[in-house]
């Protein structure tokens, strides 16, 4: 792992269930990414796609080989590191998962708060600019359930990128979106990430995203069967 | 309000506004705990009713020691007392004097409603036991036949009593006898009986044929100034011959009274259940809405949860959310309680009303169950899992 590599993933295995119905989904993964290039992990359902993004973002306890982010090893890592590794990534699902009780600011803010000793009034100083960033500095006070889809997932970009996070882990973030939102939403993310120096890796079906990635890494069968690096 | 809580949690008041997001949902959260708290109130009123009720006879005499029969639970209740033993207590060098109480239950019949008089017959010659308010009408129980009467008596008009004076007093049949009241004082309606009424001891035997002077209902004894009940009493266990007799201070009898009533006596039970029952419908209904609010918003508590958000902060919202129904569910809970109480004691008479210590008692016993119902709903976090968001 060279200073340069955010994450390395080595001899990674993965099984679901036990007895007689465990079941492999992950074989001998291994893989670098380099600190804010943008790799998009693509195939078919049922590839292992989601686990890798799941073990990368600490969110599944790795169970055989080893998994290096941010030059910490995961494996046998205890659950308060895992919290304090996750607090440094930045996530983004495909159903948004904004808090509906929560204005477009406050679902920014979240992204921050997490972080202990941030005084409100810069959070929401933060959370603003952010917004204002994402394009939606005239929407900072809607409810999510009074924003479209594109205008749910800028603000879903924008929480996950205001606490800085070393890394952003986007599962099928354009899934839900038309083709401009999709378009609108990847540039965003790729355009924040480089200004930030942010990693991402995003989880696609969608081909509409491969002209923006650095590599692109196909998965099948729950092994890497194809790398493609566009630079 | 949001602004309030932000500043007093130094975060967003995610709770509150979770809460606040549906009102609809809001209002019937908090209209079911003021129902627990109005519940919890009413029960309570009844109870500590019942024992003001109690307690409320014991304020009408003063004395130091009361001795009374070994079956003697309540001031109206067990057999009697030889009054050999009024005697005997006097040889104490610091007993300064004793008298006998005498009681009974006399009804009287009115055209438009009985009412039943709990009667104390007293020695008016020793007014000394008795309290000051009542002390200064007792020479007029050396009239025959004469009675004071409760003026805040069940069913008694309050103008037919405040025209009761020993210049127009006020006559009436009882026991075969016509009795006149020539004065009134503050009693208040029991569970036991409408009021009560005060007579000297020779008229209450003449109410009474089969009662004797030679046996009380209970004995009352004051003491030398300075002397120790304690000690006192001791001694009155040593010289009193009958080890069955029930020898307390008089402050102890009375208190002994009262937890009988509400320990040992279906009515206190039943209504100690009462409370219990209603503070389990606060912790269910609270439970509920809670629980249900976890449950609706799993996504999102699985998103915090993914972005690095420890279960202490989560704690924290439902906690929040329990102390905001808990502080807004008991206003209107302690409103509709307060009228509730003031319609049932005026219909009742019986002393019924909403006090500083019961509010802030069940003030802190609903913030306490709102917590307690929080810190159970937690647990259905633990199903949100942020690996299932993807």
């Amino acid at each position: 792992m060279t200073d340069d590599d955010i994450i390395k993933v080595a001899g990674l295995n993965h099984w679901f269930g036990g007895g007689d119905v465990r079941k492999q989904a992950l074989f001998d993964i291994n893989l670098t990414l380099k600190r804010g290039s943008f790799t998009v992990l693509m195939g078919p359902s049922g590839s292992g796609k989601t686990t890798v993004l799941t073990l990368i973002g600490c969110l599944r306890a790795v169970q055989d080989g080893s998994v290096q982010l941010l030059e910490q090893e995961i494996n046998g890592a205890s659950e308060a590191d895992l919290v304090a590794l996750r607090r440094r990534l930045g996530f983004i699902f495909q159903a948004h998962n904004l808090h509906e009780s929560l204005t477009a600011l406050q679902n920014v803010m979240m992204g921050l708060q997490v972080h202990p000793g941030i005084p409100n009034a810069l959070a929401q100083k933060a959370a603003g600019h952010m917004l204002g960033l994402v394009g939606l500095s005239d929407r900072v006070n809607y409810l999510p359930g009074n924003l479209s889809g594109g205008q749910k997932q800028r603000v879903a970009v924008a929480r996950a990128l205001v606490g800085t996070p070393a890394m952003v882990l986007a599962d099928e973030p354009t899934a839900a979106l038309d083709k401009d939102s999709a378009a609108e939403v990847v540039d965003l993310l790729k355009r924040m990430g480089q200004a930030r120096g942010t990693t991402t890796l995003l989880v696609t079906h969608d081909p509409r995203i491969l002209d923006r990635a650095d590599r692109i890494l196909t998965l099948e069968d729950g092994q890497i069967v194809k790398i493609e690096d566009r630079n | 309000m949001s602004q309030l809580l932000q500043r007093l949690f130094g975060r967003l008041p995610i709770g509150w506004l979770q809460l606040t997001h549906n009102r609809t949902r809001f209002a019937a959260a908090l209209a079911g705990v003021a129902f627990a708290n109005v519940l919890v109130f009413v029960q309570l009123g009844i109870m500590n009713s019942m024992a003001a009720a109690t307690l409320r006879p014991y304020d009408f005499f003063q004395a130091d020691v009361m001795i009374s029969a070994q079956d003697a639970n309540a001031l109206s209740e067990g057999g009697n007392v030889a009054r050999q033993w009024l005697l005997q207590a006097l040889a104490d060098p610091d007993v300064t004097d004793g008298t006998g109480l005498l009681i009974g239950n006399v009804p009287w019949d009115r055209a438009t409603k009985d009412i039943s008089f709990t009667t104390f017959g007293i020695d008016p010659a020793k007014p000394r036991f008795l309290a000051n308010e009542i002390a200064g009408d007792t020479n007029l129980l050396q009239v025959q036949n004469a009675a004071l009467i409760d003026r805040l008596a069940r069913g008694l008009p309050r103008d037919e009593a405040a025209a009761i004076r020993p210049q127009s007093p006020l006559e009436f049949e009882t026991q075969g006898r016509t009795l006149t009241a020539y004065a009134t004082f503050a009693g208040g309606g029991g569970f036991g009986g409408d009021g009560y009424m005060l007579v000297s001891d020779q008229t209450f035997l003449s109410l009474f044929p089969a009662r004797s002077s030679g046996a009380p209902d209970h004995i009352l004894l004051t003491l030398r100034a300075g002397s120790k009940p304690d000690q006192v009493i001791a001694r009155l266990k040593t010289l009193i011959s009958d080890p069955s007799l029930r020898i307390r201070s008089y402050a102890d009898a009375a208190q002994e009274d009262l937890l009988y009533q509400q320990t040992r006596r279906p009515t206190g039970i039943i209504f100690g259940f009462g409370v219990l029952i209603g503070v389990l419908v606060g912790l269910v209904i609270v439970y509920q809405v809670l629980s249900t609010d976890v449950a609706d918003h799993l996504r999102e508590y699985a998103t915090f949860k993914a972005m690095g958000y420890s279960g202490r902060f989560f704690l924290g919202i439902v906690l929040e959310e329990a102390l905001v129904l808990g502080v807004m569910g008991f206003l209107p809970g302690l409103l509709v309680g307060t009228a509730i109480l003031k319609l049932m004691g005026a219909i009742t008479t019986l002393p019924l009303a909403m006090s500083g210590t019961m509010a802030i008692s069940v003030f802190l016993g609903t913030i306490a169950f709102s917590a307690l119902s929080g810190i159970i709903a937690t647990r259905r976090l633990a199903a949100a899992d942020p690996a299932d968001l993807f």
